[in-house]
């Protein structure tokens, strides 16, 4: 058990650097209490990923993560053997048996183990981080449902290891594929959407520490007004807490016209969003 | 008892949630409602917003389920039982008075307050003794919330709350919190109305459902909305699907006769089977579209979806028809897009109706078949989007089997349920034995439809 409460989740998450809605609380607490993954999903530059770092920073763990990618597999995600390693091994001995030589050349020394093993291995505390799960092949996701309900890897040539310490699981997507239900099943589910306007606040008065309140608030607001508003890609937390940091730099006291229209760039990613941004604010022709 | 069964009472409870919320298409296994359970075990009962996210944690597997989760839940783990205490009826303009305040304040905890004592205060219908039922309706009709919008804006404007520049986000935020102060209303209503009701029922009936399972044909203006923004992600998913497919299908059979000729090296023996090679052709797409009144909504939502997958086809044609044909494309293309007015625009700057405003499917692909018969050829894919409710005209089959004839594939989309077909006007049973008919009704099937039709 990593944790005492929710409120406990709150208060280190928060010393960690990372300010927590309830929700996402709630659902760690859960997932530490129950043992299971938490699936994490949401739009890009919500906290997703920075989730599982302050976990294992207050957890005091060792973050261990795969980075999913389209073509990622067994050898990269699990283990790998050394082959190169093993030849250099068998062309060393050349007087041994070849019994003496296969018991060698199969062992921990010429297993390179990849961050599902490396997780699952050894007694101290870790957080096994599966970045953007959807990225990659439905075919990775059954090896993932093997490692994640039982926590055990069978390498053929020395058996099943099982993990001593259950490590704590977040895994992340971005939906751009839909997941298996099979995988969806055996995790708790987490959707972080935008945080609400007071909890935004708090955000950005932690990472930007500089910026005056009543500014802080406008940003807040303006961001809040952008998301309403069906554009191609909404602004998400890590632009409000660029542009905050923008403002910072520019030395703007209070949000006009001219300082969000120069500025606009930073939120909006998109020609056509700006403009339609533009029209509902009424900054005139940009 | 299981250990880690809650309090008596509380697993009934939480089988009724998970019945009711499976009767809605949420799909929960046993284990998950066991992890529920211990969920619930290790929250308790104390605070309920942690007990209601650790069971969406527990319940649920995708974000779209919430929209059916929380007033479920609010039915089955209500805020409290009966009436606010004590005090007596509030007087309608002392509670506008408050609820300004509290919308000035922007006060959730308030408003809440608010909320139940509005209900009932104004809600009850029936006799005053015991009443037959709670109306959210009537709570808002008398109400009336959304006439503060001005003194809102105004109390806040006092404080000064909002100088310079995000003054005018004012008005679009209060809004949001009038919003917001309804749906606090409907629920308190759905809580008093269970209080008296079968709760099972309540939470079946009063519930809508995900807004993908919504029927086109009947669905409101701010649920063709939620669908709208929707398009993006669900092309975004439709389009690695069909990358995948296409992945698949470009590993073709094997090609027997170089593959023997190969073995003439190795004495006969195939050690390498040589694949046929598959060109790569981008197929194209045609969609033809019914945009008359009763199926404007779904042929929107499928133009919108289809263009937005516009780069997996080498070229995608737009036509629109109600009794006339007209190319559409330049109008949904990628800059002109503001979903919320695609059918007004197509109706203004598109010749889709000839003497009369009632749609004629027979007249429509006569005149396609004649002016755009170039537009279909042999690597096009047409889809045609409508009821096939021809107002009784001639359908004109003979055209139809002209372009399934011309055309690689041709689908028609029907959002009609497929017991209605051939009902009344609607013709198609006729188009049916001329092409492939699906039933298309909501955003779910059209989302399947679109994975498994559209040629890779």
């Amino acid at each position: 058990m990593l944790f005492t409460s929710v409120d406990d989740v709150s208060a280190r998450l928060a010393d960690a650097g990372y300010l927590a809605s309830p929700a996402v609380a709630t659902t760690v607490f859960l997932a530490d209490r129950l043992g299971k993954p938490l699936l994490v999903e949401g739009p890009a530059g919500v906290g997703k990923t920075e989730l599982a770092k302050a976990v294992a920073e207050v957890a005091g763990a060792r973050l261990v993560r795969l980075q999913c990618y389209e073509g990622v597999d067994e050898s990269r995600a699990l283990y790998e053997w050394n082959h190169a390693k093993q030849l250099l091994r068998i062309t060393a001995g050349r007087d041994e048996t070849w019994d003496e030589t296969r018991t060698d050349i199969f062992s921990e020394e010429f297993l390179l183990p990849r961050p599902l093993l490396t997780a699952i291995r050894g007694d101290d505390p870790k957080v096994l981080l599966i970045d953007e799960t959807d990225k990659a092949d439905i075919e990775i996701e059954g090896l993932l449902l093997e490692v994640l309900s039982d926590f055990q890897v069978t390498v053929p040539e020395l058996g099943t290891i099982t993990a001593t310490s259950r490590p704590f699981v977040v895994l992340t997507s971005n939906a751009s594929r839909e997941l298996s239900e099979a995988l969806r099943r055996r995790c708790l589910f987490l959707h972080i959407g935008f945080p609400e306007e007071e909890l935004e606040r708090r955000i950005v008065g932690l990472k930007v520490p500089g910026l005056d309140e009543a500014l802080t608030e406008s940003v807040v607001r303006v961001v809040g007004a952008l998301r309403e508003m069906d554009l191609r890609k909404a602004p998400s937390v890590a632009e409000t807490v660029d542009w905050a940091r923008t403002l910072l730099a520019l030395g703007a006291s209070t949000l006009d016209e001219n300082v969000v229209r120069d500025s606009l760039g930073v939120i909006l990613k998109h020609q056509d969003d700006v403009l339609k941004a533009a029209a509902k604010l009424d900054l005139g022709a940009v | 008892m299981n250990a880690a069964a809650p309090a008596d009472g509380a697993a009934d409870r939480l089988t009724g949630l998970v019945g009711a919320l499976r009767s809605h298409g949420v799909r929960i296994g046993t284990g998950e409602t066991v992890d529920a359970a211990r969920a619930v075990a290790a929250l308790g009962f104390a605070d309920r917003d942690r007990l209601r996210e650790g069971l969406a944690a527990t319940l649920l597997h995708n974000p779209g389920q919430r929209r059916v989760f929380d007033p479920v839940f609010d039915v089955y783990f209500p805020r409290g039982v009966g009436g606010p205490d004590g005090g007596a009826p509030a007087d309608r303009e002392e509670l506008r008075d408050r609820l300004t305040a509290a919308l000035a304040a922007n006060d959730q905890a308030l408003l809440g307050q608010l909320a139940i004592e509005a209900v009932d205060g104004f809600g009850g219908y029936g006799g005053t003794a015991a009443t037959d039922g709670w109306s959210s309706y009537q709570t808002l009709d008398r109400l009336r919330p959304q006439t503060l919008m001005v003194r809102v804006r105004d109390a806040v404007r006092a404080q000064g709350g909002a100088a310079g520049f995000t003054d005018r986000l004012l008005e679009d935020e209060v809004r949001r919190r009038i919003e917001v102060f309804r749906g606090q209303v409907a629920t308190e209503a759905r809580r008093r109305i269970a209080e008296r009701r079968d709760r099972d029922e309540i939470a079946r009936r009063a519930v809508a459902p995900t807004a993908d399972r919504v029927d086109f044909l009947f669905a409101g203006r701010d649920r063709l909305a939620e669908l709208r923004r929707a398009v993006q992600p669900l092309a975004r998913k439709l389009a690695t699907r069909l990358a995948a497919r296409r992945r698949r299908a470009r590993r073709g059979t094997i090609d027997l006769r170089r593959t023997l000729r190969g073995s003439l090296s190795t004495g006969g023996v195939p050690m390498r089977p040589v694949l046929r090679r598959r060109r790569p052709v981008r197929p194209e797409l045609v969609l033809l579209c019914d945009v008359s009144g009763s199926v404007s909504g779904f042929s929107d939502f499928t133009m919108l979806l289809v263009q937005a997958l516009r780069d997996e086809f080498s070229k995608v044609r737009v036509f629109a028809f109600v009794n006339r044909v007209d190319e559409v494309t330049g109008l949904i293309g990628p800059g002109a897009a503001d979903p919320e007015g695609l059918s007004a625009r197509i109706r203004a700057e598109a010749a889709i109706t000839g003497w009369h405003g009632s749609s004629d499917y027979g007249v429509a692909f006569g005149e396609f078949a004649e002016r755009y018969t170039g537009a279909v050829g042999s690597r096009t894919t047409v889809l045609v989007l409508g009821d096939a409710r021809t107002n009784m005209s001639d359908p004109n089959l003979p055209a139809v089997r002209q372009l399934t004839r011309q055309a690689r594939r041709f689908h028609w989309l029907n959002p009609e349920a497929r017991s209605q077909w051939g009902t009344g006007d609607s013709a198609a049973l006729a188009y049916a034995e001329l092409v492939e008919m699906h039933e298309c009704r909501n955003a779910q099937q059209l989302s399947a439809l679109i994975g498994r039709l559209l040629p890779v």
